[in-house]
């Protein structure tokens, strides 16, 4: 450990960046978004059961409206960047192979990527209806 | 460096840490692996969401199909699953930010915390889903 220690050189340990390159970033960001992820989450609850068993026209109006849409593209957001930070997380713990590492990192971006841009593209189309 | 990498396979044949297996189960273990297992869960339910608001997007009958599915009784036991994993790590998320203040680690707390964990998450799903039901009028 000491002999780590002394590799490091002195503007590494000011830096204070380790291996990632980017210190406690993800784990801050983490705490912030589980933050905001508690009122967002219950609004969210609250949307999905005002919204149970009405009509289609109903779900288009309300999902469409400013004050919903603004909020579910907030907890969509706030939670794809969460979950994000989350997986990654988990692959790093998990999966040690550097090729598959690399791999489950990228299919962690993409999936993301590609789920919240989806479900945000659905929104903005119900409030401008396209 | 020539030395690190010459000393990879000696690595392999190095003892490991003590890993879950060896450890009895204990209840504040189980809600810590309940806390990243709903985690992992939400990420695919992220799925349903976005479903539920593309099928809204496209028109009455994509919507349907969406409603005639989490009606089903699979649709019903996915979303109920939902429900619990969301409050689930909801609650182990309010844990960890308890613990982020540098409270709650003593014994009874960390133990009253992980049982506040489960208890909670499984009144607020059924809470939950008795308002969802009344709001619907009823379960049909």
């Amino acid at each position: 450990m000491s002999e780590r220690a002394q590799m490091r050189t002195p503007l590494g340990r000011v830096r204070g960046l380790g291996a990632a390159h980017s210190g406690t970033g993800h784990f801050w960001h983490q705490r912030v978004t589980s933050v905001a992820g508690i009122p967002l989450t219950i609004a969210f609850i609250i949307i999905v059961i005002a919204l149970l068993g009405r009509s289609h026209a109903t779900v288009v109006q309300v999902l469409g409206s400013p004050l919903v849409a603004i909020v579910i593209l907030l907890f969509i957001i706030n939670m794809a960047y969460h979950m994000w930070i989350g997986m990654q997380e988990i692959i790093l713990d998990y999966v040690h192979a550097d090729l598959l590492k690399l791999m489950a990192l990228l299919a962690n971006t993409f999936y993301v990527f590609a789920v919240s841009l989806a479900a945000i593209y659905a929104v903005l189309k119900l409030s401008f209806g396209v | 460096m020539a030395e690190l990498e010459a000393g990879t396979p000696a690595r392999s044949r190095r003892p490991l840490s003590p890993h879950l297996q060896i450890y009895t189960p204990m209840l504040t273990m189980m809600m810590s692996i309940a806390h990243r297992v709903t985690g992992a869960a939400l990420y695919l339910g992220m799925l349903l969401l976005a479903w539920w608001l593309i099928a809204a997007a496209t028109g009455p009958n994509a919507y349907g199909y969406v409603e005639w599915f989490m009606g089903s009784l699979i649709g019903r036991l996915i979303l109920f699953g939902y429900t619990w994993a969301l409050m689930h790590h909801l609650l182990g998320g309010v844990r960890h930010l308890i613990w982020d203040t540098l409270h709650g680690f003593e014994p009874a707390e960390r133990e009253m915390l992980a049982l506040g964990t489960l208890v909670g998450s499984i009144a607020l799903t059924v809470v939950i889903w008795a308002i969802g039901y009344l709001a619907m009028g009823g379960p049909r």
